[in-house]
């Protein structure tokens, strides 16, 4: 514990912003912690890292983090994501944002990225539910559930952010919990270290606007539901639909090998290197 | 390496587009990144970007909108690339949130607005000047805009270089207003070498990163800019921060961040500010004009001093920050101002606001998707004669 501790300090700005804005017990806490110990075990240089995020509660990770950090517009992280990655392909760039951000308003940015395979790591924290703003129901709210603005229940059928980006070509889907928080580390090692694009999806709990709504307990209570519902994948391929019931999978849910959208650019820069610069300047300018 | 490849046949006669000469000024300029979505009449600037930018190490991409055409050229200026869009009067209203992002998080960027009819989807392969005020008011909140308007394929050019040097400088989003007459318009053009350009760059940090704030308030409020990756881990957001980039919720740290936004444009406004007069000498008529209006402005002030009137013209290059210092003591001599525009009235309003009522504004306005014609502005100047 104090030598988990002892490495995340390494990557806090201690003087800015603390305490920090989220409400005890909050899972985003150990989201956040879960993606320091994954860059320290890489042996990532600080200044190698973006993290970039939209609005809401899992979007102000990046303030108390000493790498590059980029707090963005209200859905458009991954966009930004895009023009960082491509300006400076060194970087590591890393998206963390929630459910409401990157599927909702940002869902466009979200399939399209995947679609594309850019070389950046999506990290969704999924609490089913917008934070910030007071409770109302986001894309990821189960049917029937209670919301701010889903007073009778929720009625609209929800998305399934890892099926969403597998569908959408993302390259390496994953889906951890706060509860196993150290497993939700290695996911997110193994999806930042790969090219193109990757999901870590994050079941978190938000006991203060989903938890009291639903009359799903304190922090701790919610915390639990996540140890009693998740099956690892190993597991879960042996299990029928009928087992897997009202539980969710984690671990690794797809890998598939395609090259990353900057190596693909990269060849088309590479062909023009090799040619006759003068050549093609002409046939550029009469065509 | 990018430094040897030839871009475009410089010092010789070339027969161009206005978007064409947008996208090799682009280049000339340092641009190295752009972001955009097929939109009529702008899509020429994007067609030619992709084409050449891998061509000089630099990238392109058709993104899913115009939303995430602009924050990724946000993204790609925060991490160290020159970087514009091009778009139209529809992908400029989606653009507006993320200007506003721009502006508030200090980043240089260009956006290329080919303007056509609207509102809404409007009138896609016609022309119009109907932006001018979007240009200025577009997104929420207090902000000052450089918007530059040519009026003919050269002017294009030259006015993507400065609008990117500007950007550079003053940190700051810039917008090009072109117009689809302008955009589509072929001309003779000879541009110069891309190294006889003036290309400026951002201010660098001089101050190791302990002691670096990404938004430090200068004595000329503006700051220097590091770019990611370079060691100083600074923090943006568009919530109200402090110097350093952290959210603040201080007054008296918010004021200061809402004046330096101010005075950065303000207290240059005499170097940001650039217009044309002609034949003001001994006028007693003034033809107010910008883009492709004043291109028929030129000829009609020719058409009636060739009918002994008194007349003259002023253009402004730089529509805002509105050039009042320099237009204001042209005024003081005229007693007559004719403003041609297409639209229902935009710029006309910044003139009557520096004429105080002193001086008779005329408007002259055309909203059909058509262009004002030369005789139209000569048939006002004379009715204004008698």
């Amino acid at each position: 514990m104090e030598q988990q501790s002892n490495i995340t300090h390494k990557y806090l700005r201690p003087k800015k912003k603390f305490p920090n804005v989220w409400c005890p017990g909050c899972g985003i806490g150990i989201a956040m912690g879960a993606m320091i110990r994954a860059i320290d075990g890489l042996g990532l240089q600080k200044d190698d890292v973006a993290i970039v995020s939209g609005i809401g509660c899992t979007a102000r990770i990046p303030v108390y983090l000493d790498f590059n950090t980029l707090h963005t517009t209200h859905g458009r992280p991954i966009a930004f994501a895009t023009g960082v990655k491509l300006a400076n392909p060194k970087l590591k760039v890393i998206v963390v944002s929630g459910d409401g951000d990157l599927l909702a308003i940002g869902g466009n940015h979200f399939i399209h990225a995947a679609r594309r395979n850019m070389d950046i790591t999506v990290i969704l924290v999924n609490n089913y539910i917008y934070g910030m703003t007071g409770g109302q129901y986001s894309p990821t709210t189960p049917v029937t559930k209670l919301a701010s603005t889903a007073p009778y229940g929720m009625i609209e059928q929800s998305f399934d952010p890892a099926a969403l980006a597998k569908a959408s070509g993302a390259t390496f889907v994953a889906r951890g919990t706060v509860y196993h928080a150290t497993q939700l580390s290695r996911l997110m090692a193994q999806a930042i270290e790969r090219p193109g694009f990757s999901l870590v999806e994050v079941i978190s709990n938000c006991h203060t606007q989903y938890g009291r709504m639903n009359r799903e307990g304190s922090a701790v209570k919610m915390i639990l539901w996540q140890k009693e519902h998740a099956v690892p994948a190993t597991v879960a391929s042996k299990m029928t639909p009928e087992q897997l019931e009202g539980k969710f999978v984690i671990g690794v849910l797809h890998e598939a090998q395609k090259p990353g959208y900057v190596e693909e650019y990269q060849k088309i820069i590479d062909r023009f290197r090799a040619a006759d610069e003068e050549k093609l300047g002409e046939v550029v300018v009469s065509g | 390496m990018s430094e040897t490849v030839k871009l475009y046949k410089s010092n010789q006669p070339l027969l161009m587009q206005g978007n064409e000469a947008c996208g090799w000024g682009a280049l000339a300029a340092g641009c190295r990144f752009f972001a955009g979505y097929p939109i009529t009449p702008s899509t020429e600037i994007a067609e030619l970007l992709a084409r050449n930018l891998p061509r000089v190490g630099g990238y392109f991409i058709q993104m899913e909108d115009e939303i995430a055409s602009i924050a990724a050229i946000i993204g790609a200026s925060v991490a160290g690339s020159k970087s514009m869009t091009a778009t139209s009067g529809p992908g400029y209203s989606l653009m507006q949130e993320n200007l506003g992002y721009a502006y508030m998080a200090e980043v240089p960027i260009v956006v290329v607005n080919v303007q056509r009819g609207g509102p809404s989807t409007g009138l896609p392969t016609k022309v119009s000047q109907a932006d001018t005020m979007q240009a200025k008011w577009g997104t929420h909140g207090d902000y000052y805009p450089i918007v530059l308007a040519p009026s003919s394929v050269k002017e294009c050019f030259d006015m993507t270089i400065k609008a990117f040097n500007m950007a550079e400088q003053y940190r700051v989003p810039v917008t090009v207003l072109t117009d689809e007459v302008l955009g589509h318009m072929r001309e003779i053009v000879i541009l110069p070498e891309p190294s006889a350009v003036k290309v400026l760059n951002r201010p660098r940090p001089v101050d190791p990163p302990e002691w670096y704030k990404h938004f430090e308030i200068t004595p000329d409020y503006l700051s220097p800019m590091a770019s990611f990756g370079e060691g100083y881990r600074f923090h943006l957001t568009g919530l109200t921060h402090d110097e350093s980039g952290f959210p603040t919720a201080k007054p008296n740290e918010i004021k200061a961040k809402l004046d330096k936004l101010k005075l950065k444009i303000t207290r240059h406004r005499e170097q940001i500010t650039e217009i044309r007069s002609d034949m003001m000498e001994d006028a007693h008529i003034m033809v107010f004009a910008y883009g492709s209006t004043a291109r028929a402005a030129r000829q009609a002030i020719r058409m009636a001093r060739k009918k002994r009137f008194k007349v003259g013209m002023v253009q402004p290059y730089t529509i805002w920050p509105f050039p009042d210092d320099k237009i204001a003591p042209l005024l003081e001599n005229v007693d007559t101002v004719v403003v041609p525009e297409l639209n229902q009235g935009q710029i006309i309003g910044e003139i009557e606001r520096l004429s105080r009522r002193h001086v008779k504004v005329v408007p002259l306005q055309r909203y059909d998707g058509e262009l004002i014609t030369p005789s139209q502005i000569v048939d006002v100047i004379k009715e204004e004669h008698a």
